[in-house]
């Protein structure tokens, strides 16, 4: 039947033509502009300039500096998150008072807006008002504020815990799920076979959950320049550039300096950057589904 | 005995942990109804010893009133429009695409699929500036029918991998039977399948509605005045280089996360089951 043939196309073809819009199109024309000195506000200036852009990025410390900052800023996040979302997960998949209630509370950080979770830690660290330094006081542990925002190392480690603690909830429910799925009869051998929890952990669990830990951080990788959202509103990327990620200095570029074709070569960056760390997960993540 | 206590200890560093992770948007609620006195007080007034909703009334009926004050009703209600509109254009598109993945074999279809997912890993702030030129030429910049649009780009590939992983916990078989019965197809599709994935389908739709509802890279740059500007946006107007209402932004952000909370437990079964579809063998 010619009808049946067709019929994948058909079905795809609208969700095709919109993504080719909205986001191939784009990007093709941003790659163009990034080979331009486009300015919004210099008339003409969308001239070619061939990769003068790219040199100027080449030869930028703090381009440099955004790019140590954000590899950084990951992998202490993503691993941080991984690790104590193990560790809750872990607790959590046990038989305790109030399981299911409990495992669907530990949701609520994740449905939280990025924008929402910068301003809330941006307050939480403030040094005048702040809960974090209020608190302090309250204990007798410090008697000058903390400048948590403005100190440029306790500036990286506020914006960690901001998107810790937003990325740990969602790592959770999918480490819990993950184990909760997990076949007893492995555990049952093992039991007989004399093992210790720490064996059962490391030759049973731990391989059998790693399906939901690749699934956990590949879905997290298209999330991961959300990010800007919370670093945007905390530090806007200072004091001095040291909390400066890749995205935020998009922004700076483009949007703040109005630079168009440096911010769109900026922001090429960070596209290959997410798209091949997203292309690496997600390659094998197909290949479990077949 | 041993054993026993061994539990209680799990339990109680679970219960720990919850209420680690749950302060922050505990002491959100609690700011968003206190009186302004408690929130500057010193030593801080940790549990609020009087209940004010001024912020909340402020936030919807009297936009324009007090030199602070936020226009929130309009921010929600263009809020609405985009994530609700774009959620249910995605989910009709996403389930359609998301059924000739799973079902068809096509020549070029793993690699039409992982591009799919990769035009889902560009940042949002990338994508802001050529969106940004294309849309001010496009008369589109500022519009809720531009934002929704991108949205929907947005969510397309989330949900056709949620999608695509509920049909193929479908049986074929199913599929087999009512076209031997002389459902073509699409027949099929509809009568069948598309029932069966009823629960798939409120998970994903709920999933694009939470994204576009948080959204903020895009939504910053492409909206400009009260016709457009979403929640997200909305917020950044309740600071100011020496003033910050805090009680005002707790507010806002209690109505923009209690949607998304109730959605979300709504569904959370589902969800967790869309998101770790192909993990168990």
């Amino acid at each position: 039947m010619i009808r049946e043939k067709y019929l994948p196309a058909l079905l795809i073809t609208p969700s095709l033509s919109i993504i080719l819009f909205v986001v191939a199109f784009p990007l093709a024309f941003s790659l163009y502009v990034s080979f331009t000195g486009y300015s919004l506000l210099t008339p003409g200036s969308m001239v070619f300039t061939g990769g003068e852009n790219y040199v100027t990025l080449i030869h930028d410390p703090v381009f440099w500096q955004s790019l140590k900052n954000t590899v950084i800023f990951l992998t202490i996040a993503i691993n941080t998150e991984l690790f104590l979302g193990l560790g809750i997960a872990l607790l959590l998949a046990r038989e305790i008072k109030g399981g299911r209630i409990l495992r669907t509370l530990f949701m609520i950080p994740m449905m939280f807006a990025p924008i929402l979770v910068g301003f809330q830690f941006k307050w939480f660290f403030n040094d005048q008002v702040g809960m974090v330094n209020n608190l302090l006081y309250t204990l007798h542990l410090i008697e000058k504020p903390i400048l948590w925002l403005i100190r440029g190392d306790l500036a990286m480690l506020s914006i960690l815990i901001a998107e810790i603690w937003r990325g740990t909830s969602f790592m959770i429910i999918i480490l819990t799920a993950g184990l909760m799925a997990l076949p007893k009869d492995p555990f049952e051998a093992a039991e007989v076979d004399g093992a210790s929890g720490f064996q059962k952990f490391r030759h049973i669990t731990f391989p059998l959950l790693s399906p939901f830990i690749y699934i956990a951080m590949a879905i997290r990788s298209l999330d991961i320049a959300t990010a800007f959202d919370l670093v945007q509103i905390m530090t806007g990327g200072g004091p001095a550039h040291r909390t400066e990620l890749i995205w935020t200095y998009v922004y700076r570029l483009g949007i703040i300096d109005t630079k168009f074709g440096l911010g769109c070569a900026m922001s090429y960056v960070t596209v290959i950057i997410s798209v091949v760390f997203a292309y690496y997960l997600f390659k094998q993540l197909l290949k479990t589904r077949g | 005995m041993r054993k026993k206590g061994k539990e209680f200890a799990f339990s109680f560093l679970a219960y720990f942990f919850l209420i680690l992770m749950l302060i922050p948007a505990l002491w959100i609620i609690f700011t968003s109804v206190r009186p302004e006195v408690e929130v500057n007080a010193y030593p801080p007034v940790w549990i609020p010893k009087k209940l004010t909703l001024e912020k909340y009334q402020q936030a919807f009926f009297s936009p324009g009133v007090g030199e602070q004050a936020v226009p929130v009703r309009d921010y929600l209600r263009n809020s609405l429009i985009a994530s609700l509109g774009s959620a249910g254009i995605a989910l009709v598109l996403g389930t359609l695409a998301g059924f000739a993945f799973s079902r068809f074999d096509f020549e070029g279809r793993d690699t039409l699929f992982l591009f799919v997912l990769l035009s889902r890993a560009v940042p949002g702030i990338a994508l802001s500036l050529p969106l940004f030129m294309l849309f001010v030429r496009l008369k589109l910049l500022d519009t809720l029918e531009g934002l929704s649009l991108v949205y929907i780009a947005y969510n397309i590939p989330f949900m056709i991998w949620i999608m695509d992983g509920f049909f193929r916990e479908i049986p074929k078989d199913l599929e087999d039977a009512a076209q031997i019965d002389g459902c073509t197809k699409w027949q099929a599709f509809l009568k069948v399948e598309l029932p069966l994935c009823a629960p798939g389908l409120s998970a994903s739709g709920i999933f694009a509605f939470l994204m576009a509802w948080n959204e903020f890279q895009l939504a910053s740059v492409l909206t400009r005045s009260l016709s457009s500007k979403t929640m997200p946006v909305g917020l950044l107007e309740f600071t100011s280089e020496f003033v910050m209402d805090w009680r005002g932004m707790c507010a806002m952000a209690v109505i923009m996360f209690i949607p998304a909370i109730i959605f979300t437990f709504m569904v959370s079964k589902h969800l967790i089951k869309g998101l770790t579809f192909g993990a168990i063998k």
